[in-house]
């Protein structure tokens, strides 16, 4: 039986040869051994190059919105067809880019391949001891690390992001081409716990946990930048006239940029704990992120990216919204 | 501390609060003298970045107030405005700051008397909950 790898190559090969496709953008290893590398693959000969495994933690989506040029005039290039090798958060986002009107639907054709989890390189560094990782392979359940020094067996669930252990859709609602049988999720865990558990404390406690959360962020922007959802021309963190908080790490600019951040991702955020795993000083950004999640599902029973015909749910409202919160 | 007024900042729709806090000042109904007003075209043209950014300046508390559902200017503002509502409340508080420091109503231009009262019941939440201790840096508590 071919490998969920070979699989892949085939099928991009296919749409490459039949010009159904110009670019397939999958992942192909990486230099580092636990983060894949995007890969955008142009010719069927290219094929080899990609890989899906436990390591393909990019969201491929972002590659799928185009740098709006800005203040330059310039003809309408044509616009290119894109098959984007999709696990269930890629195929979302690239979904609700659909509905936000960013890319069009005949452009993209989504390769759902099933996942079976991504590795979260924070919980892995945490499982060996904060020792540096050189190699890794994944066996069944488990995941053989092997460093400087040392070799040892960790459980897969351990290192998998948090964010796939409660997974409800390892491959993408919303598919061209399925290269495999869904498998089941690695989820199970319940999504909103940890949410639920700061609910359950005070405003103070709640206060002090994401202080010290967000006292970490050096204002790098890679949770931006590794976003799908993050797209805009201009981000409001980018602006200066009006410049609408500083751009030091004072403690308040911080949670200002994080809790903005979550508020523009509100009701659009897949949950593809893309932005945890390519932050470097590990934030735990879903914990804020998932509170808004949480009341647009439960307020609005919107989930974003798993049909083309729902709207945004914060672009969109019920005349019979409940407002019981205001005066 | 007893005689302590918060100071809140206040979003209001032009063509209902805005007007409704006018009648409340030209009926001369008496009300705290809390707000800072700033005027807007619509309730839907609060952005969370608005909101966040009063209380890292500082303010006490935020009010925004707009037309009532279905009365909206520009016909649904108020509609995706109050999604919006819902969601930054739950963000707001679940980030630490006291139910009671963002508040929502809607209120028209014929209502300077619930205008009185949302300001008055507004200031007094406020009131108990004391002056912002979140977000703003030190030196900006005036």
């Amino acid at each position: 039986m071919a490998s969920l790898a070979e699989k892949l190559r085939d099928c991009a090969r296919g749409l490459l040869a039949e010009g159904k496709a110009d670019v397939v953008i999958g992942h192909a290893a990486g230099t580092l051994p636990m983060r894949s590398a995007p890969c955008f693959v142009r010719s069927a000969g290219e094929v080899e190059g990609l890989i899906f495994d436990h390591t393909c933690g990019a969201n491929l989506a972002k590659y799928l919105v185009k740098d709006k040029p800005r203040g330059k005039k310039g003809e309408a290039a044509k616009p290119e067809k894109v098959a984007l090798i999709a696990k269930g958060c890629d195929g979302r986002a690239a979904v609700q880019l659909v509905v936000e009107g960013q890319i069009a639907r005949e452009n993209v054709i989504i390769i759902g391949v099933p996942c079976r989890g991504v590795i979260d390189p924070h919980r892995l560094g945490e499982a060996v001891g904060g020792r540096e990782v050189l190699s890794c392979r994944p066996e069944g359940e488990s995941l053989f690390v092997g460093g400087d020094g040392f070799k040892e067996k960790v459980e897969l669930r351990e290192v998998l992001s948090e964010c796939c252990l409660s997974c409800r859709h390892p491959v993408p609602p919303v598919h061209d081409v399925l290269v495999e049988e869904a498998v089941e999720a690695p989820g199970g865990a319940d999504e909103f716990a940890a949410v639920e558990k700061l609910a359950a404390g005070s405003p103070d406690e709640r206060w002090a946990f994401f202080e010290r959360e967000f006292f970490k962020c050096i204002r790098c922007y890679a949770c931006r930048n590794a976003c799908p959802m993050c797209f805009c021309g201009e981000c409001f963190i980018d602006q200066n006239d009006p410049q609408w908080f500083g751009k030091s790490t004072d403690p308040g600019d911080t949670m200002l940029f994080h809790a903005v951040r979550v508020m523009h991702t509100a009701g659009r955020c897949v949950d593809c704990g893309a932005c945890v795993r390519a932050c470097p000083v590990g934030v735990d950004i879903r914990a804020l992120a998932k509170r808004a999640e949480k009341e647009v599902r439960e307020r609005f029973g919107c989930e974003a990216g798993v049909s083309l015909e729902e709207a945004p749910a914060l672009a969109a409202f019920d005349e019979d919204d409940p407002q019981e919160f205001i005066l | 501390m007893s005689d302590w007024q918060p100071r809140i900042i206040a979003f209001l729709c032009n063509w209902c609060s805005y007007a409704g806090a006018d009648l409340a000042g030209v009926s001369r109904i008496q009300y705290p003298p809390t707000l800072r007003v700033v005027r807007l075209p619509c309730s839907g043209r609060v952005d969370p970045l608005l909101i966040l950014r009063a209380l890292r300046e500082g303010y006490d508390g935020v009010l925004v107030s707009g037309c009532h559902p279905g009365d909206c200017h520009y016909l649904s503002g108020n509609y995706v405005a109050r999604r919006k509502f819902a969601v930054i409340k739950a963000v707001v508080e679940h980030l630490g700051f006291e139910p009671g420091r963002v508040q929502f109503s809607w209120v028209s231009a014929g209502e300077g008397e619930k205008f009185a009262n949302v300001v008055a019941k507004v200031t007094e939440d406020i009131r108990k909950l004391g002056p912002a201790r979140r977000m703003a840096a030190a030196e900006q508590v005036k």
